[in-house]
């Protein structure tokens, strides 16, 4: 059970701290009336201080320290931090540079939504062994799926540790290792990919992409079938947001995953002078609260009255906006895989050809954010086979560049679990300012200066919480966010 | 325990086909993997402080054994935020419930640094009825009663980039926290941004294959004979980077690689950090033995204790 306070009214508090099988240090606080959520508080709780730390460095040394933010996706903030840098030192990368880095970001995708799927969220639907870490778990865990299919998910989360693994080798032939990744940084990557070293990385790839075709994405439309009232819930402000990902010109605005915004049932161009960070609920000083990126500060205030979070409020437009797959599907809106097609129909009675035709009810939900994630995982993937054609074996990836005096760069990027922002300021040859607006503060964050709550919060107004000794859906929406 | 012995000894030797084993591992690990033994698993808790995760990400990719082996069969792992099953105060309860039940007998593990600072706020990881803990208090109470503490990646080792300069949140290594605190549980350091999973699963192994043989303290004992002036493995930790590598004759020979991409040469010209760290990447190499640091780019010293600061700039021009 959760920590829990009945109230007379029939209104109790249930705090969920630690949020498990997430990356981090996350509590949830929610208020439960008949049977349902109608308020929530999401906590952030650790703080580092890496824009600090990064004060004063040589610039390039970003792009090896800001990968530490997290170990599940570090290709994803070197990508970042290379972006910025590339920006600010004025360097052109090649496009075997590009090429290489889409491989090695996109081979840690996959792996970061197998991981996902299987090792953080699959035990909210899927019964382990009698064993730790598989127990404890809530004495009434809601786990519906019938002993077959249970079995088919225990030996698909073993097999999928292998494959996660293999996908990580493939950032490891061209980034030198993972976690943590020497290959990206300022003006391309480090190592030029020979015919061998493609043929190691197709090889383990054929692997990875038949996983994901046979198993990852059948297995989450099946789960899916079984909960279909996970379809229901978790919607929150329906509004979303993408900075686009995988490049596939030189120019870097054509992207795979494409940059855009959905506000108010409304599609809009993405255009970053739009964001703001807030602070009034963070334990972060007031004086920095509503600033632009490029002029972003982080003073810790962790004693500041009516604060709850080391997340701060980042909106687009001043609205709260979620990230991450469901986002990026939303705003690209590919085709769906023939196996969604095909299970969309027979298990949904839906007749679904592009990801939109799921509807917005659907999709903007807890099992429509796990389809999503399957979904962009397919599309990756395919993306992967056309790199590996295009890419020119022996081809330079690499652009020597002067480090300047002084100069200014903005990195966007989309990490596996949503928007990615570092904007780096050089003064004196070393870094005068570095901000970043992480992934899973664009969804985890409180409520912003105007009151409002964050994507978070919001999607758990609703859920369903039937007994409060083991509420499993809170939790169950969190994860969907891979947060 | 009961991993077979190829995995064993693959565990040991790395992946390099035709290296020396004698050269690779110290004796006692040799002995301990190279016999399959059958055992309860012993219990470990895994707390995580100012960590990224990638330790624990790391640990996922161990090949020999396999990290379904590991967790099904050498440990039994009653806490770990990232991978339990159970959630807040359910998952809370698992370790005040396996420190009772297990007093002076389960591992902790420690991944991360430990703020100080403003009562440890900086780090709020629980709530058990009603009472928030910060990762401070938690290690405070469970650290006295462990068997022995691991403290996994440069942040638990030796604070790392948490507590580089620049830092407010009074970050400190564990063995520093312990040492304030007057908690006197031993300490193995396995530092690494991230450390390689050998390193990880070839302690664990052989602390408990030792333990299991000798008894708890006597074996510990064993443990701390071969741990470095840093508190490190030396099978592990005691060769130098620069000294095992490939490319050390290019650097006799004055033969410098110009940019990252030109590979027939040396890489200290470009910043490599080798000359000034310690571990077996080199031999091992990493995920699987398809790449390693300096193969790739360069090394950054992530092992060592003045990471990042005393390794920074990471790059030269």
């Amino acid at each position: 059970m959760a920590t829990s306070t009945p109230a007379a009214a029939g209104k109790a508090t249930i705090a969920i701290d630690p949020v498990t099988r997430i990356e981090g240090h996350l509590k949830a606080e929610v208020v439960v009336e008949n049977g349902k959520v109608v308020d929530a508080h999401i906590t952030g709780g650790m703080y580092r201080g890496f824009e600090a730390i990064l004060q004063g460095r040589d610039p390039r040394d970003a792009s090896q320290l800001v990968q530490r933010l997290c170990g599940v996706c570090p290709t994803s903030h070197s990508s970042c931090s290379a972006l910025a840098q590339d920006a600010a030192f004025k360097v052109k990368v090649t496009e075997n540079g590009r090429i290489t880095r889409n491989l090695i970001l996109g081979a840690n995708y996959l792996q970061s939504h197998i991981l996902h799927f299987y090792h953080l969220a699959a035990l909210d639907y899927v019964k382990g062994p009698e064993t730790a870490p598989f127990i404890p778990r809530f004495k009434a865990p809601d786990l519906r799926l019938s002993d077959d299919i249970n079995k088919v998910g225990v030996d698909q989360y073993l097999e999928a540790l292998e494959v996660r693994r293999i996908a990580h080798e493939m950032v490891a032939l061209f980034g030198g290792r993972m976690p943590h990744v020497h290959g990206i940084v300022a003006g391309g990557t480090t190592e030029i990919p020979t015919k061998e070293k493609l043929t190691e990385y197709g090889a383990r790839f054929l692997k990875v992409k038949e996983f994901i075709e046979k198993k990852y994405l059948p297995c989450v439309y099946t789960v899916g079938s079984v909960y279909k009232d996970l379809f229901k819930q978790g919607q929150g402000h329906k509004s979303c947001i993408s900075f686009g990902v995988f490049p596939l010109d030189a120019s870097g605005k054509k992207t795979l995953l494409k940059a855009g915004v959905y506000l108010n049932g409304k599609d809009g161009n993405f255009d970053p002078k739009q964001i703001k960070e807030y602070v009034k609920y963070s334990w972060f000083d007031d004086k920095t609260t509503g600033l632009p990126y490029d002029r972003g500060q982080t003073i810790p205030d962790v004693n500041k009255k009516g604060a709850y979070s080391f997340a701060k409020s980042p909106r687009y437009n001043d609205k709260p906006v979620e990230a991450g797959p469901l986002a990026r599907m939303w705003i690209t809106n590919p085709e769906l895989s023939a196996t969604g097609q095909q299970l969309l129909k027979e298990k949904f009675g839906l007749n679904a050809k592009k990801f939109r035709d799921i509807g917005v009810d659907l999709a903007f939900s807890i099992m429509g954010r796990h389809v999503a994630r399957a979904e962009e995982t397919l599309l990756v993937a395919n993306a992967i086979v056309g790199w590996i054609k295009e890419i020119k074996p022996g081809g330079e990836t690499w652009t020597k560049f002067e480090l300047p005096a002084s100069g200014e760069g903005l990195g966007l990027t989309e990490a596996p679990r949503g928007a990615l922002l570092h904007f780096l300021r050089v003064a004196d040859k070393k870094i005068g300012n570095y901000n970043i607006v992480p992934a899973t503060v664009w969804n985890v964050n409180p409520r912003d200066d105007m009151g409002v709550r964050g994507p978070m919060e919001e999607a758990l107004i609703g859920v369903e919480v039937k007994d409060i000794d083991n509420p499993v859906n809170v939790a169950r929406l969190i994860r969907a966010f891979d947060p | 325990m009961s991993l077979n012995r190829r995995d064993f000894v693959k565990l040991c030797t790395g992946t390099v086909a035709g290296f020396g084993v004698s050269q690779m591992f110290h004796p006692a690990i040799r002995d301990a993997l190279a016999d399959t033994t059958n055992g309860g698993r012993p219990p470990v808790l895994w707390l995580s402080g100012q960590s990224c995760t990638g330790c624990s990400v790391s640990l996922l990719d161990t090949a020999h054994p396999t990290i379904a082996d590991v967790l099904l069969k050498v440990i039994s792992l009653n806490y770990h935020s990232t991978v339990m099953a159970g959630e807040g105060e359910v998952a809370v309860a698992s370790i005040f419930d396996t420190v009772k039940a297990n007093k002076g007998k389960f591992f902790l593990v420690m991944e991360g640094a430990v703020p100080t600072e403003a009562a440890g706020k900086y780090c709020i990881v629980a709530e058990y009825k009603h009472k928030e803990y910060t990762v401070a208090e938690l290690l405070k109470m469970v650290a006295p009663e462990a068997a022995a503490v691991l403290a996994v990646g440069t942040c638990a080792a030796f604070g790392g980039i948490p507590a580089a300069k620049g830092s407010t949140t009074g970050a400190k290594s564990v063995s520093a926290f312990l040492k304030e605190n007057k908690i006197a549980t031993p300490v193995v350091n396995l530092s690494g941004c991230p450390p390689h999973p050998d390193w990880i699963v070839g302690t664990i192994v052989l602390a408990l294959k030792l333990t299991q043989e000798k008894g708890l303290a006597a074996g510990l004992g064993e443990v701390v004979k071969i741990l470095d002036a840093d508190g490190r493995p030396n099978p592990f930790y005691g060769d130098n980077v620069h000294e095992n590598c490939p490319h050390l004759q290019s650097y006799d020979g004055g033969k410098f690689c110009p940019s990252f991409t030109h590979k027939d040469g040396c890489r200290y010209e470009l910043g490599c950090k080798g000359p000034g760290a310690n571990c077996d990447s080199p031999k091992r190499k990493w995920n699987g033995g398809v790449n390693w640091c300096v193969e790739n780019a360069t090394c950054i010293g992530c092992t060592e204790r003045d990471f990042p600061d005393g390794k920074s700039p990471f790059y030269s021009n």
